[in-house]
């Protein structure tokens, strides 16, 4: 394994202090806590927290700023944040109108948040949560602990974000989010799997003429592998498979996102992102605003995802409202 | 000399520490590749904070358990967090282990892990190691067996638990997404119970 780091167990308390460093008009840290908070302190709305396993930057410590998150959790490297260190977030941030939590939908992610809530509301806050599950790779039933939370949380982060700057209430707020998770789906491939530095090794090995479909965003292996083919052949299969949720249709608005597993150039980003326009514009699917770029990672691993989120008035609103956060700025 | 719960705990401590990397070598194949080193980190702060003063055995238990949910993270951490915070809950002010406190304790891990994981027995998880070896230990003692033969029947079906792991399909977890891939892989959750229960054992035999 080669990897630039020091020592596998102070990659997150090294990287936490180095945003720091890198982005102080922005964000703050919580003296003795894996917790980024807006460096200016808690503000007269809704706050967001928000948070899971580290490796996956720029999220969710690069979203914490005007329009976005208020708090982020780092738990280690792909592991959900411990129930005390997302409290002191929460503490750190409630500014008396209440906090809404944006989970992902990971056991462990779910358990920890629930816990940290009870804690907060036991405090007199008053705490909400949503669950974020926009993977179509996962089968929806019963028998599984149910689609995981991927880079469709960006969106939940954007506009849940927008909705409580623009000072919405925590149950407004939250309706906002839900709204945004129902609408949202998307699914991931991988050409090659990360390597977690305190595991030393890949998550999964891939022949060299293999790919992984449908990966999580930890490393974990997908739903099957396949022989490589071009890109415009793989992003039909990533679009075909989201479209296939029958929610998205002639005549919709949507925004897209193309998103980098971590290990991917932008270049291969922007060839996938060429024919994703090219696939939903022949089915009058209108985009109405796209991002392409590295926003819900995995590591290192070789990859993307694609993230479609079908828009209303309402929800266009607030995704194309302000936002300045370390990794997300748009006027 | 250190308490006894000391002691046990210290046991249960070596024993993860020494199979970390085959848990999450487990883990890896089915998971994320992180169970042995999670549960390495919070036994590590585990040993740290309680002392070989302490004789309350719930007083041990209890810090044991805030320490794995502070430290361990993921699932483990509030799924084992609760299980040695319920198991204290019942041992508060008590010096001695009875083999009825340790059925009481089996049951109210169980019931904690249950309420917190929303899992049931058959999901490929902790609880298809822990779940058996209650019942075998309560079957065992109420038999009229000493504690030592009623733990190690519950020791060998954590493990026949641990075994069936590999014959289900995964429902709860990240190994859930793998669905049928899952089988012929046996849970790290469950085989982390089955170790934590042998030291256990390893310990009530002077080993």
């Amino acid at each position: 394994m080669k990897k630039l780091i020091n020592s596998v167990d102070n990659i997150v308390d090294e990287m936490l202090d180095g945003m720091t460093a890198a982005f102080p008009q922005y964000v703050k840290r919580l003296e003795g806590f894996n917790v980024l908070v807006r460096a200016k302190g808690p503000s007269d709305k809704v706050a967001l927290v928000s948070g899971g396993g580290s490796g996956h930057e720029p999220s969710h410590g690069g979203f914490v700023g005007r329009g976005m998150l208020d708090g982020a959790v780092a738990g280690e490297v792909f592991t959900s944040p411990t129930p005390d260190q997302i409290y002191e977030a929460v503490k750190a941030v409630n500014g008396g109108k209440g906090v809404l939590l944006i989970i992902k939908n990971y056991t462990g992610d779910v358990m920890n948040f629930e816990m940290a809530e009870d804690m907060a509301s036991d405090d007199g806050i008053t705490v909400s949560h949503v669950i974020v599950a926009d993977d179509v790779a996962v089968e929806n039933s019963t028998w599984t602990t149910g689609r995981r939370g991927i880079a469709g949380t960006v969106f939940v982060h954007k506009i849940a974000g927008a909705a409580a700057e623009a000072g919405l209430t925590l149950s407004e707020v939250k309706r906002v989010a839900e709204k945004v998770i129902s609408n949202v789906r998307s699914m991931g491939m991988a050409v090659n799997a990360c390597t977690v530095p305190a595991a030393g090794k890949p998550g999964f090995e891939l022949e060299d003429d293999e790919i992984e479909i449908g990966i999580g965003i930890h490393g974990e292996p997908g739903t099957h592998r396949e022989k490589i083919s071009d890109v415009n052949n793989i992003t039909d299969k990533l679009i075909d498979k989201i479209l296939a949720e029958g929610i998205y249709s002639s005549g919709d608005e949507i925004a897209l996102m193309i998103n980098g597993m971590g290990g991917t150039p932008l270049m291969e980003l922007f060839i996938a992102n060429k024919h994703a326009h090219e696939v939903l514009d022949g089915k009058g699917i209108k985009i109405a605003k796209t991002y392409v770029g590295n926003y819900m990672t995995s590591l290192d691993m070789e990859g993307f995802s694609v993230t479609l989120l079908k828009l209303d008035d309402e929800l266009k609103k607030f995704l194309n409202a302000p936002a300045d956060t370390p990794a997300f700025v748009q006027f | 000399m250190p308490s006894k719960i000391y002691e046990c705990i210290s046991k249960i401590s070596e024993s993860i520490m020494a199979n970390k990397d085959y848990l999450t070598e487990l883990d890896r194949e089915i998971g994320d590749s992180d169970h042995g080193i999670n549960m390495a980190r919070g036994f590590q702060a585990v040993m740290e904070k309680i002392s070989p003063d302490d004789s309350d055995i719930g007083v041990a238990l209890k810090k044991a358990g805030m320490t794995l949910l502070s430290k361990v993270g993921g699932a483990s951490g509030p799924l084992y967090g609760t299980a040695y915070m319920e198991a204290g809950k019942i041992m508060i002010g008590k010096t001695e282990l009875l083999p009825e406190d340790m059925k009481a304790i089996f049951e109210a891990a169980i019931s904690g892990i249950q309420k917190r994981g929303h899992a049931v027995r058959g999901e490929k998880t902790m609880l298809d190691a822990i779940i058996p070896a209650s019942e075998a230990y309560s079957a065992k003692i109420s038999e009229g067996s000493d504690m030592i033969s009623a733990f190690e029947a519950a020791c060998s079906s954590a493990r026949e638990g641990v075994e069936y792991t590999k014959t289900i399909i995964a429902t709860k977890g990240r190994a859930s997404y793998l669905g049928e891939r899952s089988i012929g892989h046996q849970d790290p959750g469950a085989t982390s119970a089955a170790l934590t229960l042998e030291a256990i054992r390893d310990y009530m035999k002077g080993k």
